[in-house]
Protein backbone atom coordinates (compact mmCIF):
# COMPACT_ATOMS: atom_id res chain seq x y z
CA UNK A 1 0.00 0.00 0.00
CA UNK A 2 2.94 2.33 0.52
CA UNK A 3 3.11 4.97 -2.17
CA UNK A 4 6.68 5.76 -3.10
CA UNK A 5 6.98 9.49 -2.64
CA UNK A 6 8.63 9.83 -5.99
CA UNK A 7 6.15 7.85 -8.10
CA UNK A 8 5.28 10.02 -11.09
CA UNK A 9 1.95 11.83 -11.09
CA UNK A 10 -0.61 10.62 -13.60
CA UNK A 11 -1.84 13.10 -16.14
CA UNK A 12 -3.68 14.91 -17.37
CA UNK A 13 -5.47 15.60 -14.08
CA UNK A 14 -8.96 17.03 -13.98
CA UNK A 15 -9.39 19.31 -10.95
CA UNK A 16 -12.90 20.33 -9.94
CA UNK A 17 -13.37 23.44 -7.82
CA UNK A 18 -10.01 24.69 -9.07
CA UNK A 19 -10.93 28.37 -8.84
CA UNK A 20 -11.40 28.22 -5.09
CA UNK A 21 -8.56 29.27 -2.85
CA UNK A 22 -7.46 25.74 -2.11
CA UNK A 23 -7.79 24.86 -5.82
CA UNK A 24 -5.45 27.70 -6.75
CA UNK A 25 -2.91 26.60 -4.15
CA UNK A 26 -3.12 23.08 -5.58
CA UNK A 27 -2.84 24.25 -9.20
CA UNK A 28 0.36 26.10 -8.36
CA UNK A 29 2.02 22.88 -7.17
CA UNK A 30 0.34 20.49 -9.56
CA UNK A 31 1.07 22.20 -12.89
CA UNK A 32 4.81 21.89 -12.30
CA UNK A 33 4.55 18.11 -12.47
CA UNK A 34 1.65 17.27 -14.76
CA UNK A 35 -1.03 18.61 -17.10
CA UNK A 36 -3.89 20.30 -15.26
CA UNK A 37 -7.45 20.72 -16.54
CA UNK A 38 -9.61 22.88 -14.30
CA UNK A 39 -13.39 22.79 -14.00
CA UNK A 40 -15.32 25.25 -11.87
CA UNK A 41 -18.52 27.28 -12.00
CA UNK A 42 -16.37 30.27 -11.17
CA UNK A 43 -13.83 31.94 -13.45
CA UNK A 44 -10.13 31.29 -12.76
CA UNK A 45 -8.28 34.51 -13.56
CA UNK A 46 -4.49 34.75 -13.21
CA UNK A 47 -4.08 31.01 -13.54
CA UNK A 48 -0.71 29.55 -14.51
CA UNK A 49 -0.35 29.74 -18.31
CA UNK A 50 -0.28 26.00 -18.85
CA UNK A 51 -3.43 25.33 -16.83
CA UNK A 52 -6.56 25.14 -18.95
CA UNK A 53 -9.84 26.09 -17.35
CA UNK A 54 -13.45 25.28 -18.19
CA UNK A 55 -16.07 27.39 -16.54
CA UNK A 56 -18.73 24.73 -16.14
CA UNK A 57 -21.17 23.29 -13.63
CA UNK A 58 -20.19 19.70 -12.84
CA UNK A 59 -23.74 18.52 -13.33
CA UNK A 60 -23.86 19.77 -16.94
CA UNK A 61 -23.58 17.46 -19.94
CA UNK A 62 -20.60 19.38 -21.28
CA UNK A 63 -18.48 17.79 -18.56
CA UNK A 64 -18.96 14.48 -20.44
CA UNK A 65 -17.42 16.09 -23.52
CA UNK A 66 -14.48 17.16 -21.47
CA UNK A 67 -13.80 13.57 -20.44
CA UNK A 68 -14.25 12.39 -24.04
CA UNK A 69 -11.98 14.94 -25.63
CA UNK A 70 -9.36 15.64 -23.01
CA UNK A 71 -9.09 12.05 -21.68
CA UNK A 72 -8.01 12.82 -18.07
CA UNK A 73 -6.17 9.97 -16.34
CA UNK A 74 -6.90 11.24 -12.84
CA UNK A 75 -9.36 13.36 -10.91
CA UNK A 76 -9.02 15.63 -7.91
CA UNK A 77 -12.48 16.53 -6.69
CA UNK A 78 -12.49 19.73 -4.66
CA UNK A 79 -15.76 21.05 -6.06
CA UNK A 80 -17.63 20.73 -2.79
CA UNK A 81 -19.47 23.61 -1.19
CA UNK A 82 -19.29 24.19 2.56
CA UNK A 83 -21.44 27.29 2.53
CA UNK A 84 -23.93 27.09 5.43
CA UNK A 85 -25.97 29.87 3.82
CA UNK A 86 -26.74 27.77 0.77
CA UNK A 87 -30.24 26.22 1.01
CA UNK A 88 -29.91 22.57 1.97
CA UNK A 89 -31.52 21.16 -1.18
CA UNK A 90 -29.14 23.15 -3.34
CA UNK A 91 -26.07 22.21 -1.31
CA UNK A 92 -27.18 18.59 -1.40
CA UNK A 93 -27.71 18.67 -5.14
CA UNK A 94 -24.41 20.39 -5.85
CA UNK A 95 -22.33 18.29 -3.47
CA UNK A 96 -23.86 14.83 -3.62
CA UNK A 97 -25.23 14.76 -7.17
CA UNK A 98 -22.10 16.52 -8.42
CA UNK A 99 -19.86 13.93 -6.75
CA UNK A 100 -21.88 10.99 -8.03
CA UNK A 101 -21.82 12.38 -11.53
CA UNK A 102 -18.09 13.04 -11.64
CA UNK A 103 -17.17 9.66 -10.15
CA UNK A 104 -19.44 7.87 -12.61
CA UNK A 105 -17.71 9.68 -15.46
CA UNK A 106 -14.39 8.39 -14.11
CA UNK A 107 -15.66 4.83 -14.44
CA UNK A 108 -16.99 5.35 -17.94
CA UNK A 109 -13.88 7.04 -19.25
CA UNK A 110 -11.27 4.79 -17.71
CA UNK A 111 -9.86 7.27 -15.22
CA UNK A 112 -7.28 5.42 -13.11
CA UNK A 113 -7.16 7.56 -9.99
CA UNK A 114 -9.64 9.73 -8.08
CA UNK A 115 -8.95 11.86 -5.02
CA UNK A 116 -11.98 13.26 -3.19
CA UNK A 117 -11.60 16.06 -0.67
CA UNK A 118 -13.91 15.42 2.26
CA UNK A 119 -13.34 16.95 5.70
CA UNK A 120 -12.67 15.94 9.29
CA UNK A 121 -15.90 17.77 10.10
CA UNK A 122 -17.83 14.67 9.03
CA UNK A 123 -16.98 13.19 12.45
CA UNK A 124 -18.39 16.24 14.17
CA UNK A 125 -17.44 17.90 17.46
CA UNK A 126 -19.30 15.71 19.93
CA UNK A 127 -18.91 15.86 23.72
CA UNK A 128 -18.16 12.15 24.04
CA UNK A 129 -15.62 11.98 21.22
CA UNK A 130 -12.35 10.20 21.85
CA UNK A 131 -9.32 12.46 21.79
CA UNK A 132 -8.19 11.11 18.41
CA UNK A 133 -10.68 9.91 15.85
CA UNK A 134 -9.43 7.23 13.48
CA UNK A 135 -10.80 6.80 9.97
CA UNK A 136 -13.15 4.00 11.10
CA UNK A 137 -15.01 6.26 13.54
CA UNK A 138 -18.70 6.51 12.65
CA UNK A 139 -19.60 9.80 11.00
CA UNK A 140 -21.88 11.28 13.62
CA UNK A 141 -21.65 15.00 12.85
CA UNK A 142 -25.28 15.18 11.68
CA UNK A 143 -26.37 14.06 15.14
CA UNK A 144 -26.01 17.60 16.37
CA UNK A 145 -25.97 19.58 13.16
CA UNK A 146 -28.09 18.40 10.26
CA UNK A 147 -26.53 20.99 7.95
CA UNK A 148 -23.58 18.68 7.34
CA UNK A 149 -25.70 15.77 6.09
CA UNK A 150 -24.70 16.40 2.49
CA UNK A 151 -20.99 16.33 3.34
CA UNK A 152 -21.45 13.03 5.16
CA UNK A 153 -23.47 11.60 2.33
CA UNK A 154 -20.87 12.47 -0.26
CA UNK A 155 -18.10 11.03 1.92
CA UNK A 156 -20.05 7.79 2.32
CA UNK A 157 -20.83 7.70 -1.38
CA UNK A 158 -17.12 8.04 -2.16
CA UNK A 159 -16.35 5.28 0.36
CA UNK A 160 -18.75 2.87 -1.30
CA UNK A 161 -17.25 3.87 -4.65
CA UNK A 162 -13.83 2.74 -3.39
CA UNK A 163 -15.15 -0.80 -3.06
CA UNK A 164 -17.60 -0.89 -5.95
CA UNK A 165 -15.01 0.28 -8.45
CA UNK A 166 -11.62 -1.19 -7.67
CA UNK A 167 -10.54 -0.28 -11.20
CA UNK A 168 -10.49 3.39 -10.14
CA UNK A 169 -7.94 3.81 -7.38
CA UNK A 170 -9.89 6.15 -5.10
CA UNK A 171 -8.64 8.13 -2.10
CA UNK A 172 -10.78 10.17 0.27
CA UNK A 173 -8.96 12.81 2.30
CA UNK A 174 -10.44 14.22 5.48
CA UNK A 175 -8.31 17.22 6.41
CA UNK A 176 -8.74 19.11 9.67
CA UNK A 177 -9.45 22.87 9.64
CA UNK A 178 -7.72 24.39 6.62
CA UNK A 179 -6.17 27.83 7.12
CA UNK A 180 -3.78 29.96 5.15
CA UNK A 181 -3.26 33.37 3.64
CA UNK A 182 -5.88 32.90 0.91
CA UNK A 183 -8.36 30.54 2.61
CA UNK A 184 -11.73 32.10 3.49
CA UNK A 185 -13.59 29.26 5.22
CA UNK A 186 -15.50 29.44 8.50
CA UNK A 187 -12.61 28.55 10.86
CA UNK A 188 -10.13 30.93 9.25
CA UNK A 189 -12.66 33.77 9.02
CA UNK A 190 -13.43 33.23 12.68
CA UNK A 191 -9.76 33.39 13.61
CA UNK A 192 -9.39 36.62 11.62
CA UNK A 193 -11.77 38.43 13.99
CA UNK A 194 -9.94 40.72 16.37
CA UNK A 195 -12.46 40.16 19.17
CA UNK A 196 -13.96 36.73 18.49
CA UNK A 197 -16.74 35.43 20.73
CA UNK A 198 -15.88 32.23 22.54
CA UNK A 199 -17.97 29.92 24.70
CA UNK A 200 -17.23 30.72 28.33
CA UNK A 201 -15.48 27.91 30.17
CA UNK A 202 -14.51 25.91 27.09
CA UNK A 203 -11.13 25.62 25.42
CA UNK A 204 -10.94 22.55 23.18
CA UNK A 205 -7.86 21.25 21.46
CA UNK A 206 -8.00 22.03 17.76
CA UNK A 207 -6.06 21.06 14.66
CA UNK A 208 -5.17 23.42 11.84
CA UNK A 209 -3.47 22.68 8.55
CA UNK A 210 -1.89 25.09 6.08
CA UNK A 211 -3.52 25.27 2.63
CA UNK A 212 -0.21 24.41 0.94
CA UNK A 213 0.10 21.32 3.14
CA UNK A 214 -3.38 20.21 2.06
CA UNK A 215 -2.33 20.78 -1.54
CA UNK A 216 0.77 18.63 -1.07
CA UNK A 217 -1.34 15.92 0.59
CA UNK A 218 -3.68 15.94 -2.44
CA UNK A 219 -0.65 15.64 -4.69
CA UNK A 220 0.73 12.78 -2.68
CA UNK A 221 -2.63 10.98 -2.69
CA UNK A 222 -2.68 11.32 -6.48
CA UNK A 223 0.43 9.19 -6.88
CA UNK A 224 -0.34 5.57 -7.73
CA UNK A 225 -0.39 2.99 -4.94
CA UNK A 226 -2.82 4.33 -2.35
CA UNK A 227 -6.53 3.82 -1.87
CA UNK A 228 -9.07 4.39 0.90
CA UNK A 229 -9.81 7.00 3.55
CA UNK A 230 -7.13 9.16 5.16
CA UNK A 231 -7.38 11.82 7.83
CA UNK A 232 -4.98 14.65 7.09
CA UNK A 233 -3.70 16.68 10.01
CA UNK A 234 -1.27 19.53 10.31
CA UNK A 235 1.65 19.82 12.68
CA UNK A 236 -0.21 19.13 15.91
CA UNK A 237 -2.96 19.88 18.39
CA UNK A 238 -3.27 23.11 20.31
CA UNK A 239 -5.82 24.70 22.65
CA UNK A 240 -8.06 27.25 20.95
CA UNK A 241 -6.93 29.82 23.54
CA UNK A 242 -3.28 29.38 22.52
CA UNK A 243 -4.19 30.06 18.89
CA UNK A 244 -5.95 33.25 20.00
CA UNK A 245 -2.89 34.33 21.98
CA UNK A 246 -0.52 33.58 19.09
CA UNK A 247 -2.70 35.71 16.80
CA UNK A 248 -3.00 38.53 19.33
CA UNK A 249 -6.78 38.17 19.53
CA UNK A 250 -8.91 39.41 22.41
CA UNK A 251 -11.58 36.74 22.80
CA UNK A 252 -14.89 37.69 24.39
CA UNK A 253 -16.22 34.74 26.39
CA UNK A 254 -20.02 34.45 26.50
CA UNK A 255 -21.95 31.71 28.33
CA UNK A 256 -23.35 29.04 26.06
CA UNK A 257 -26.95 29.66 27.18
CA UNK A 258 -26.75 33.26 25.95
CA UNK A 259 -24.54 32.78 22.93
CA UNK A 260 -26.43 29.96 21.25
CA UNK A 261 -29.90 31.58 21.10
CA UNK A 262 -28.40 34.91 20.11
CA UNK A 263 -26.42 33.34 17.29
CA UNK A 264 -29.50 31.41 16.14
CA UNK A 265 -31.43 34.67 15.75
CA UNK A 266 -28.57 36.43 14.00
CA UNK A 267 -28.03 33.51 11.63
CA UNK A 268 -31.71 33.27 10.77
CA UNK A 269 -31.81 37.02 10.14
CA UNK A 270 -28.82 36.64 7.82
CA UNK A 271 -26.60 38.94 9.87
CA UNK A 272 -23.89 36.31 10.45
CA UNK A 273 -22.90 33.30 8.35
CA UNK A 274 -22.01 31.15 11.35
CA UNK A 275 -24.75 28.63 12.20
CA UNK A 276 -25.27 28.22 15.97
CA UNK A 277 -24.47 24.50 15.80
CA UNK A 278 -20.94 25.41 14.77
CA UNK A 279 -20.41 26.61 18.34
CA UNK A 280 -19.79 22.94 19.12
CA UNK A 281 -16.42 23.41 17.44
CA UNK A 282 -15.55 25.96 20.13
CA UNK A 283 -16.55 23.56 22.91
CA UNK A 284 -15.88 19.95 21.98
CA UNK A 285 -13.16 17.89 20.39
CA UNK A 286 -13.12 17.07 16.72
CA UNK A 287 -9.49 16.03 16.63
CA UNK A 288 -8.44 13.28 14.26
CA UNK A 289 -5.63 10.76 14.12
CA UNK A 290 -3.52 11.47 11.06
CA UNK A 291 -1.04 8.63 11.47
CA UNK A 292 -2.40 6.51 8.61
CA UNK A 293 -1.69 9.22 6.03
CA UNK A 294 1.83 9.67 7.37
CA UNK A 295 2.45 5.95 7.32
CA UNK A 296 0.78 4.90 4.08
CA UNK A 297 0.98 8.01 1.90
CA UNK A 298 4.41 8.95 3.19
CA UNK A 299 3.12 12.49 3.55
CA UNK A 300 3.81 14.96 6.33
CA UNK A 301 3.14 18.69 6.73
CA UNK A 302 5.92 21.15 5.92
CA UNK A 303 4.67 24.06 8.02
CA UNK A 304 5.31 24.16 11.76
CA UNK A 305 2.51 24.68 14.24
CA UNK A 306 3.44 28.33 14.73
CA UNK A 307 3.81 28.96 10.98
CA UNK A 308 0.44 27.34 10.34
CA UNK A 309 -1.32 29.49 12.93
CA UNK A 310 0.39 32.67 11.80
CA UNK A 311 -0.43 32.01 8.14
CA UNK A 312 -3.89 33.36 8.97
CA UNK A 313 -2.31 36.79 9.44
CA UNK A 314 -0.56 36.85 6.08
CA UNK B 1 5.05 36.59 29.64
CA UNK B 2 4.20 37.65 33.17
CA UNK B 3 0.44 38.05 32.99
CA UNK B 4 -1.44 37.88 36.30
CA UNK B 5 -2.39 34.26 35.64
CA UNK B 6 1.26 33.42 34.91
CA UNK B 7 2.45 34.82 38.23
CA UNK B 8 -0.43 33.12 40.07
CA UNK B 9 0.57 29.85 38.46
CA UNK B 10 4.16 30.35 39.55
CA UNK B 11 3.02 31.01 43.14
CA UNK B 12 0.90 27.86 43.09
CA UNK B 13 3.79 25.83 41.72
CA UNK B 14 6.01 27.09 44.55
CA UNK B 15 3.28 26.07 46.99
CA UNK B 16 3.20 22.58 45.49
CA UNK B 17 7.00 22.32 45.83
CA UNK B 18 6.75 23.44 49.46
CA UNK B 19 3.94 21.01 50.33
CA UNK B 20 5.80 18.19 48.61
CA UNK B 21 8.79 18.65 50.89
CA UNK B 22 12.50 18.90 50.07
CA UNK B 23 13.49 17.70 46.63
CA UNK B 24 9.99 17.99 45.18
CA UNK B 25 11.00 20.51 42.53
CA UNK B 26 13.78 18.23 41.29
CA UNK B 27 11.55 15.17 41.36
CA UNK B 28 8.74 16.87 39.43
CA UNK B 29 11.31 18.05 36.89
CA UNK B 30 11.64 14.37 35.92
CA UNK B 31 8.15 14.54 34.39
CA UNK B 32 8.78 15.03 30.70
CA UNK B 33 5.59 14.39 28.79
CA UNK B 34 5.70 15.30 25.10
CA UNK B 35 4.86 18.96 24.64
CA UNK B 36 4.67 21.34 21.72
CA UNK B 37 5.69 25.01 21.56
CA UNK B 38 2.43 25.88 23.33
CA UNK B 39 3.26 23.73 26.34
CA UNK B 40 0.71 20.94 25.88
CA UNK B 41 0.73 17.32 24.79
CA UNK B 42 -1.67 16.14 22.07
CA UNK B 43 -4.36 15.51 24.71
CA UNK B 44 -4.07 19.04 26.06
CA UNK B 45 -2.13 18.05 29.17
CA UNK B 46 0.05 20.91 30.41
CA UNK B 47 2.52 19.71 33.02
CA UNK B 48 3.34 23.21 34.35
CA UNK B 49 -0.34 23.99 34.73
CA UNK B 50 -0.88 20.64 36.44
CA UNK B 51 1.87 21.27 39.01
CA UNK B 52 0.22 24.61 39.78
CA UNK B 53 -3.32 23.23 39.82
CA UNK B 54 -2.40 20.42 42.16
CA UNK B 55 -1.36 22.82 44.96
CA UNK B 56 -4.73 23.15 46.74
CA UNK B 57 -5.23 19.40 46.46
CA UNK B 58 -1.73 18.83 47.82
CA UNK B 59 -2.71 21.00 50.77
CA UNK B 60 -5.80 18.85 51.35
CA UNK B 61 -3.63 15.77 50.93
CA UNK B 62 -1.11 16.82 53.58
CA UNK B 63 -3.19 18.85 56.04
CA UNK B 64 -6.88 18.08 55.69
CA UNK B 65 -7.23 14.43 54.71
CA UNK B 66 -3.71 13.65 56.06
CA UNK B 67 -3.40 10.87 53.50
CA UNK B 68 -1.44 7.84 54.73
CA UNK B 69 -0.07 5.54 52.03
CA UNK B 70 0.54 1.84 52.43
CA UNK B 71 2.69 0.19 49.76
CA UNK B 72 2.93 2.86 47.05
CA UNK B 73 6.19 1.20 45.96
CA UNK B 74 3.96 -1.44 44.36
CA UNK B 75 3.06 1.02 41.62
CA UNK B 76 5.50 0.33 38.75
CA UNK B 77 7.93 3.20 38.16
CA UNK B 78 7.27 3.10 34.43
CA UNK B 79 5.40 1.28 31.73
CA UNK B 80 1.73 0.84 31.11
CA UNK B 81 -0.40 0.06 34.13
CA UNK B 82 -4.03 0.16 35.20
CA UNK B 83 -4.64 1.51 38.69
CA UNK B 84 -7.99 0.15 39.83
CA UNK B 85 -9.55 1.66 42.94
CA UNK B 86 -12.83 1.79 44.82
CA UNK B 87 -14.75 5.03 44.37
CA UNK B 88 -16.63 6.97 47.04
CA UNK B 89 -17.21 10.31 48.71
CA UNK B 90 -19.83 12.00 46.47
CA UNK B 91 -17.19 14.30 44.97
CA UNK B 92 -14.12 12.59 43.48
CA UNK B 93 -11.55 13.72 46.06
CA UNK B 94 -10.36 10.10 46.14
CA UNK B 95 -9.20 10.51 42.54
CA UNK B 96 -7.48 13.79 43.36
CA UNK B 97 -5.70 12.26 46.38
CA UNK B 98 -4.45 9.33 44.31
CA UNK B 99 -3.16 11.76 41.68
CA UNK B 100 -1.33 13.75 44.34
CA UNK B 101 0.10 10.58 45.88
CA UNK B 102 1.65 9.52 42.59
CA UNK B 103 3.03 13.01 42.01
CA UNK B 104 4.41 13.85 45.44
CA UNK B 105 5.16 10.51 47.04
CA UNK B 106 6.64 8.56 44.14
CA UNK B 107 10.17 8.93 42.85
CA UNK B 108 10.19 9.36 39.92
CA UNK B 109 6.68 10.80 40.05
CA UNK B 110 3.96 9.53 37.72
CA UNK B 111 1.02 11.21 36.10
CA UNK B 112 -2.08 9.09 36.51
CA UNK B 113 -4.49 9.63 33.66
CA UNK B 114 -7.88 9.38 35.31
CA UNK B 115 -10.78 8.43 33.09
CA UNK B 116 -13.62 10.87 33.46
CA UNK B 117 -17.33 10.49 32.86
CA UNK B 118 -18.66 11.26 29.40
CA UNK B 119 -20.68 14.22 30.66
CA UNK B 120 -17.54 16.04 31.91
CA UNK B 121 -16.74 17.54 28.47
CA UNK B 122 -20.09 19.37 28.60
CA UNK B 123 -19.21 21.17 31.85
CA UNK B 124 -17.83 24.67 31.42
CA UNK B 125 -14.48 25.37 33.15
CA UNK B 126 -14.25 21.79 34.43
CA UNK B 127 -13.82 20.40 30.93
CA UNK B 128 -10.66 22.38 30.00
CA UNK B 129 -9.34 22.15 33.58
CA UNK B 130 -9.46 18.36 33.48
CA UNK B 131 -7.86 18.29 30.05
CA UNK B 132 -4.94 20.50 31.18
CA UNK B 133 -4.24 18.28 34.19
CA UNK B 134 -4.14 15.16 32.03
CA UNK B 135 -7.57 13.61 32.52
CA UNK B 136 -9.31 12.06 29.53
CA UNK B 137 -12.81 10.89 28.71
CA UNK B 138 -13.02 7.18 29.41
CA UNK B 139 -13.62 5.87 25.91
CA UNK B 140 -12.05 2.50 25.07
CA UNK B 141 -10.19 4.19 22.21
CA UNK B 142 -8.57 6.71 24.58
CA UNK B 143 -7.57 3.94 26.98
CA UNK B 144 -5.99 1.87 24.22
CA UNK B 145 -3.91 4.80 23.03
CA UNK B 146 -2.73 5.76 26.50
CA UNK B 147 -1.78 2.20 27.43
CA UNK B 148 0.04 1.80 24.12
CA UNK B 149 1.98 4.94 25.08
CA UNK B 150 2.94 3.27 28.40
CA UNK B 151 0.92 5.62 30.57
CA UNK B 152 -0.70 4.93 33.94
CA UNK B 153 -4.51 4.86 33.83
CA UNK B 154 -6.56 5.46 36.95
CA UNK B 155 -9.88 3.66 36.67
CA UNK B 156 -12.84 3.44 39.02
CA UNK B 157 -14.82 0.53 37.63
CA UNK B 158 -17.73 1.30 39.95
CA UNK B 159 -18.12 4.70 38.29
CA UNK B 160 -20.73 7.03 39.73
CA UNK B 161 -22.56 4.03 41.19
CA UNK B 162 -19.70 3.82 43.66
CA UNK B 163 -19.05 7.53 44.02
CA UNK B 164 -22.62 8.37 44.96
CA UNK B 165 -23.44 5.56 47.35
CA UNK B 166 -25.54 6.49 50.36
CA UNK B 167 -23.94 6.25 53.79
CA UNK B 168 -25.58 2.97 54.78
CA UNK B 169 -23.90 1.28 51.77
CA UNK B 170 -20.38 2.44 52.64
CA UNK B 171 -17.44 0.17 51.77
CA UNK B 172 -19.73 -2.28 49.96
CA UNK B 173 -18.18 -2.22 46.53
CA UNK B 174 -20.53 -1.98 43.59
CA UNK B 175 -19.91 -4.70 41.03
CA UNK B 176 -17.01 -3.80 38.77
CA UNK B 177 -17.79 -3.29 35.11
CA UNK B 178 -15.45 -5.46 33.07
CA UNK B 179 -14.39 -2.98 30.39
CA UNK B 180 -11.04 -2.34 32.06
CA UNK B 181 -10.26 -6.06 32.01
CA UNK B 182 -10.59 -6.24 28.23
CA UNK B 183 -8.20 -3.28 27.92
CA UNK B 184 -5.72 -4.84 30.34
CA UNK B 185 -5.69 -8.09 28.39
CA UNK B 186 -5.37 -6.32 25.04
CA UNK B 187 -2.47 -4.18 26.21
CA UNK B 188 -0.98 -6.89 28.43
CA UNK B 189 -0.91 -4.30 31.22
CA UNK B 190 -0.55 -5.11 34.92
CA UNK B 191 -3.33 -4.09 37.29
CA UNK B 192 -2.57 -2.50 40.65
CA UNK B 193 -5.57 -2.83 42.97
CA UNK B 194 -6.05 0.11 45.33
CA UNK B 195 -8.22 0.33 48.42
CA UNK B 196 -9.15 3.82 49.61
CA UNK B 197 -10.41 4.09 53.17
CA UNK B 198 -11.82 7.32 54.61
CA UNK B 199 -13.49 8.78 51.56
CA UNK B 200 -16.76 6.96 52.28
CA UNK B 201 -17.23 9.05 55.43
CA UNK B 202 -16.19 12.40 53.94
CA UNK B 203 -19.70 13.31 52.78
CA UNK B 204 -22.29 10.95 54.24
CA UNK B 205 -25.28 11.00 51.91
CA UNK B 206 -28.69 10.26 53.35
CA UNK B 207 -30.42 9.97 50.01
CA UNK B 208 -29.65 10.25 46.33
CA UNK B 209 -32.33 12.27 44.55
CA UNK B 210 -32.11 10.32 41.32
CA UNK B 211 -35.18 11.70 39.52
CA UNK B 212 -34.09 15.29 40.16
CA UNK B 213 -30.55 14.42 39.10
CA UNK B 214 -31.93 13.04 35.86
CA UNK B 215 -33.86 16.24 35.26
CA UNK B 216 -30.71 18.29 35.77
CA UNK B 217 -28.66 15.98 33.55
CA UNK B 218 -26.41 14.96 36.43
CA UNK B 219 -25.37 11.40 37.23
CA UNK B 220 -26.53 11.70 40.87
CA UNK B 221 -27.71 14.22 43.42
CA UNK B 222 -26.66 13.13 46.90
CA UNK B 223 -28.03 15.01 49.91
CA UNK B 224 -25.92 15.15 53.08
CA UNK B 225 -27.18 16.26 56.53
CA UNK B 226 -25.65 19.66 55.72
CA UNK B 227 -27.07 19.52 52.15
CA UNK B 228 -23.95 20.02 50.06
CA UNK B 229 -21.56 17.09 49.55
CA UNK B 230 -18.58 19.01 50.97
CA UNK B 231 -15.93 16.77 52.50
CA UNK B 232 -15.36 16.42 56.24
CA UNK B 233 -11.76 16.16 57.50
CA UNK B 234 -11.63 12.39 57.46
CA UNK B 235 -8.30 10.58 57.55
CA UNK B 236 -7.52 8.87 54.22
CA UNK B 237 -5.69 5.57 54.14
CA UNK B 238 -4.66 4.29 50.73
CA UNK B 239 -3.59 0.66 50.32
CA UNK B 240 -1.78 -0.43 47.17
CA UNK B 241 -1.88 -4.15 46.36
CA UNK B 242 0.65 -6.29 44.50
CA UNK B 243 0.34 -5.86 40.72
CA UNK B 244 -1.93 -8.50 39.20
CA UNK B 245 -1.30 -9.95 35.77
CA UNK B 246 -4.01 -11.68 33.82
CA UNK B 247 -3.75 -13.80 30.74
CA UNK B 248 -6.48 -14.67 28.34
CA UNK B 249 -8.20 -13.38 25.27
CA UNK B 250 -9.62 -9.86 25.32
CA UNK B 251 -12.37 -11.27 23.10
CA UNK B 252 -13.37 -13.89 25.64
CA UNK B 253 -16.99 -14.24 26.77
CA UNK B 254 -18.31 -11.50 28.99
CA UNK B 255 -18.70 -14.12 31.71
CA UNK B 256 -14.97 -14.86 31.66
CA UNK B 257 -14.04 -11.17 31.71
CA UNK B 258 -16.50 -10.58 34.53
CA UNK B 259 -14.94 -13.40 36.50
CA UNK B 260 -11.48 -11.83 36.12
CA UNK B 261 -12.85 -8.37 36.96
CA UNK B 262 -14.37 -10.01 40.02
CA UNK B 263 -10.91 -11.14 41.10
CA UNK B 264 -9.70 -7.55 40.92
CA UNK B 265 -12.76 -6.42 42.84
CA UNK B 266 -12.03 -9.00 45.54
CA UNK B 267 -8.44 -7.72 45.76
CA UNK B 268 -9.66 -4.14 46.17
CA UNK B 269 -12.28 -5.20 48.73
CA UNK B 270 -9.67 -7.03 50.80
CA UNK B 271 -7.42 -3.93 50.78
CA UNK B 272 -10.42 -1.88 51.94
CA UNK B 273 -11.23 -4.41 54.65
CA UNK B 274 -7.61 -4.40 55.79
CA UNK B 275 -7.70 -0.60 55.98
CA UNK B 276 -10.94 -0.58 57.94
CA UNK B 277 -9.53 -3.07 60.43
CA UNK B 278 -6.26 -1.18 60.85
CA UNK B 279 -7.43 2.41 61.16
CA UNK B 280 -7.80 3.84 64.65
CA UNK B 281 -10.85 5.93 63.70
CA UNK B 282 -12.57 7.82 60.93
CA UNK B 283 -11.04 11.19 61.74
CA UNK B 284 -7.89 10.04 63.51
Amino acid sequence: MTAPETAPLPGPVLVTGIAGNLGRALAKQLHLETTVIGVDRRPFPDRPKDVEHHQLDLRKARVDDLFRHRRPKALIHLGISHDPRMPFSEAHNFNVVGTQKILDLCVRHGVKKAVVLSSANVYGPLPNNSNFLAEETPLMAADRYSGVRDLIELDMYAQSFVWRHPEVETVILRPCNIVGPTVRNAPSNYLRLQRPLTVMGFDPMIQLIHEDDVASALLQALRPGSRGVYNVVGPGEVPLSAVMRELGREPVPVPDFLLRPALRRLFQAGVVSFPPEELDHLQYLCVVDGSRARRELGWSPRFSLRETIRSILA
Amino acid sequence: MSSPSESLQQKLRDWTYELGGPGTRERLAKLTPPRNEYGVDPYGFDVDFAIAAVAPFAWLYRNYFRVTLHGIERVPADGRVLLIANHSGQLPFDAAMLEVALLLDMDPPRIARALVERWVPTLPFISPFFARIGQVVGTPENCRRLLAADEALLVFPEGVRGLNKVFSERYKLRSFSSGFMRLALEANAPIVPIGVVGAEEQAPALVDLKPLAKMLGMPALPITPYLLPLPLPVHYHVYFGEPLRFTGSPDADDAELERQAGEVQAAVQSLVDQGLAERPGVFL
